[in-house]
């Protein structure tokens, strides 16, 4: 495969000045109402993203990192719908935003790749023009330059034989180019934020590599903040520069993906990376596990929305919500036993003795063996 | 790689399960056949587990289905204990099916939506008679019990059951006829981490508990470490690799199984992720696969005899087998220069 130019255009026509903050989320809610009652799906989400950084949303299904994504992003149906809060986008409020007014943001300002690259592109529309779509919709250029740029994007996504893909339908290709047509429609007026949520779950694991090359790529020539969004810890590792883990709807930790790995302070994060199965473990070695499923949004209950499925439960825990504390500048975790910490060591041990943690849940805790490989 | 050859059979008498150039195509239309499986050959002892691994399109799935006969292949010789699958017809088949059972990938689309999840447990019972009904509800009971479904809720249909819940019930459903082979097709590929591990020590346990061997099919290289016995990597209907998982993951001998190994994501940010090592290209299409050894298309090694010869399965250490003219040494890392 020969190594094509970066490209040039489109987005340096439209790059704004640098801000130091792109996006700016305050205290955002996203409930839905439902037969059963108000569901929280997102309930009080902050965070910040600078240009040019890569943030990771981590959580299980129904953690709400989805629906957080597409909150910031205004695709959400209207029906049902409550949101309160604050998104500030370059220092524009859009939370009030319609569909109308968001319609100059999507694909010029902001652009998402979808999990399954089968179903995101339209299968009756030739690619050539789904990628030029959003480029005649914002820029004022025409239908012959604008089929160039889409060239010129499918060669950046590395699609061999670019000119005569313009031509072909998705059907004709394979699941890992398709991505790739996602990710060049996404690119196609240069977005600042580039959200991708789980973009590499359908593909195969050399595939999904080579994906989220491209991505880190394309994201390094254009200088465009990205959100990725996944529940695979080893996805965001080496690619993030800041981890977000989502819990019923809250950020449970927030830190610099160095430290997250290194101290992190949340049980639930320490509990999904060992859940992980590791190539450097032998095999046969027993996983250690989550017991019991995420807790019901409708009717969350008291105290930590972690506790009935946490190893260092206390009784504290399953009265008092913990608030989002800062264990150093930018990381902040909600526990009130922490990992690595005396309070978390003496819960621990007091469910060891007493054999199940406050919540009645029997204390499993995972291998010692596998705990200290985790911290060496 | 390509991998004809058997060099990496164990003696007859140890296997339960036999699989000898088992060859399956597919029509594609205009008279074209598709090869999905062009003569691979392996061996499962009693007790073990073997996990097949390779991208979408290798024909992993299509070598599960081929052992059930389903479809039938084309040629080759599939052989349970004693019995070859691959010469039985009608009912002297069917009368082989409880011995050997599948699980699918989506455990929600593999429920019937409209049955209880009781009934669809016990369906293989109803079908095969065994014992009365009493009995029959007291072996759902167990079997539910087992795989951690509360059996009070067995009046409930599949979608009242989260996606971990169904694959439980999908265990329970296949364990129920006490079959000796249970074939995994991607059991965990659709859930979540923490309940993928979850799935993951159930089939362990079950497997110690009923004595049961497994064939468990993944395109996830960390999980199929985890849980097998022997490791078999395909690419593009052929065997390239076969051997214990630890030896193939700390020395893959096959380019293409070190590059498999080289593309699992690390969860350590220290680790540092390396464009050079990324295979690059993709599968080629199986109408009219490469000659030679299959993978030389995407292969940094590959010379002219690869195009040429297809190499033969030889064993390269103990218990290890490879089908390359050129393996790779213990330690060697192999360059691929694709990146994106």
């Amino acid at each position: 495969m020969s190594k094509p130019e970066p490209l040039k255009s489109p987005d340096t026509a439209i790059m704004a000045a640098p801000h130091a903050t792109l996006l700016e989320i305050k205290n955002l809610t996203t409930y839905f109402r439902s037969s059963h009652g108000l569901v929280r799906a997102v309930d009080g989400v902050s965070f910040d993203l600078n240009r040019g950084k890569t943030l990771g949303i981590v959580g299980e299904s129904g953690s709400g990192k989805t629906v957080l994504a597409r909150s910031i992003m205004g695709l959400l149906p209207k029906a049902g719908l409550e949101r309160d809060g604050s998104i500030l986008f370059e220092g524009d409020e859009l939370i009030n935003l319609g569909p109308k007014s968001m319609r100059p943001y999507w694909g010029a300002q902001m652009a998402m790749i979808f999990q399954d690259p089968m179903t995101s592109l339209n299968p009756v529309m030739k690619i050539g023009n789904q990628i030029s779509e959003s480029i005649r919709e914002h820029l004022d250029v025409t239908k012959q330059y604008a089929k160039e740029l889409a060239e010129q994007l499918l060669i950046s996504v590395r699609i061999p034989e670019a000119a005569q893909r313009l031509d072909e339908y998705p059907h004709q290709l394979s699941g890992g180019m398709r991505q790739r047509v996602c990710i060049a429609v996404a690119l196609a007026c240069g977005p600042k934020l580039l959200f991708a949520d789980e973009p590499t779950t359908a593909l195969d694991v050399t595939v999904q590599a080579q994906i989220l090359d491209l991505m880190a790529i394309a994201q390094r020539e254009r200088f465009m903040a990205m959100i990725l969004i996944t529940h695979d810890l080893g996805v965001v590792a080496g690619r993030t520069d800041e981890i977000v883990v989502m819990y019923a709807g809250r950020i449970v930790e927030r830190a610099k993906t160095e430290t997250l790995f290194s101290h992190m302070k949340m049980p639930y994060t320490e509990a999904l990376l060992q859940s992980i199965p590791r190539v450097d473990q032998a095999s046969h070695v027993r996983l250690a596990t989550i017991p019991g499923r995420p807790p019901d949004l409708v009717n969350p209950p008291a105290g930590c929305k972690f506790a009935a499925r946490c190893n260092y439960a206390q009784d504290r825990c399953l009265q008092e919500e913990p608030p989002l504390r800062e264990a150093s500048p930018g990381h902040e975790y909600r526990c009130w036993f922490p990992v690595d910490t005396p309070e978390g060591a003496d819960a621990l041990a007091r469910n060891r003795e007493r054999g199940t943690t406050a919540s009645g849940l029997i204390f499993n805790p995972p291998t010692p063996a596998l705990a200290n490989k985790q911290k060496s | 790689m390509a991998g004809t050859g058997s060099a990496h059979l164990r003696p007859e008498v140890d296997s339960l399960l036999r699989v000898e150039d088992l060859v399956v195509t597919f029509s594609a239309g205009k008279r074209q056949l598709i090869q999905a499986v062009s003569g691979i050959s392996f061996d499962i002892l009693d007790g073990e587990t073997v996990g097949l691994v390779g991208e979408s399109g290798c024909g992993k799935s299509t070598t599960g289905r081929a052992i059930v006969q389903l479809p039938r292949p084309v040629s080759g010789k599939v052989t349970l204990g004693d019995q070859e699958l691959t010469a039985l017809r009608g009912e002297e088949l069917r009368k082989i099916r409880p011995k050997i059972q599948m699980i699918f990938q989506d455990p929600i689309s593999s429920l019937n939506p409209r049955r209880k999840i009781r009934d669809i447990v016990s369906e293989g019972l109803d079908i095969w008679e065994i014992g009365d009904k009493a009995s029959r509800n007291q072996r759902v009971d167990e079997i539910l019990n087992a795989v951690g479904i509360d059996p009070a809720n067995g009046d409930r249909r599949p979608h009242e059951f989260s996606g971990g819940q169904c694959q439980r019930i999908s265990i329970a459903r296949a364990m129920i006829t006490e079959p000796k082979l249970i074939i995994c097709d991607e059991p965990v590929s659709a859930l979540d981490v923490s309940v993928q591990a979850q799935i993951i020590n159930l089939l362990q346990d079950m497997k110690q508990r009923y004595g049961l061997t497994l064939i468990f099919i993944a395109h996830d290289l960390a999980v199929v470490k985890n849980v097998s016995d022997r490791v078999v990597v395909m690419y593009l209907g052929k065997i390239c690799e076969v051997g214990k998982p630890d030896t193939i993951y700390r020395q893959p001998a096959h380019p293409y199984s070190a590059a498999l190994i080289a593309a699992i994501p690390v969860p350590d940010p220290k680790v540092k992720v390396s464009t050079e090592n990324i295979l690059g290209g993709e599968v080629p299409s199986p109408v009219s696969p490469p000659s030679g050894c299959r993978f030389r298309t995407r292969c940094p090694r590959a010379t002219e005899l690869c195009a040429e010869e297809e190499p033969q399965m030889r064993e390269i250490a103990t218990d290890q087998y490879v089908a390359c003219h050129f393996p790779l040494s213990p330690g060697e890392v192999i360059n691929f220069g694709a990146g994106v």
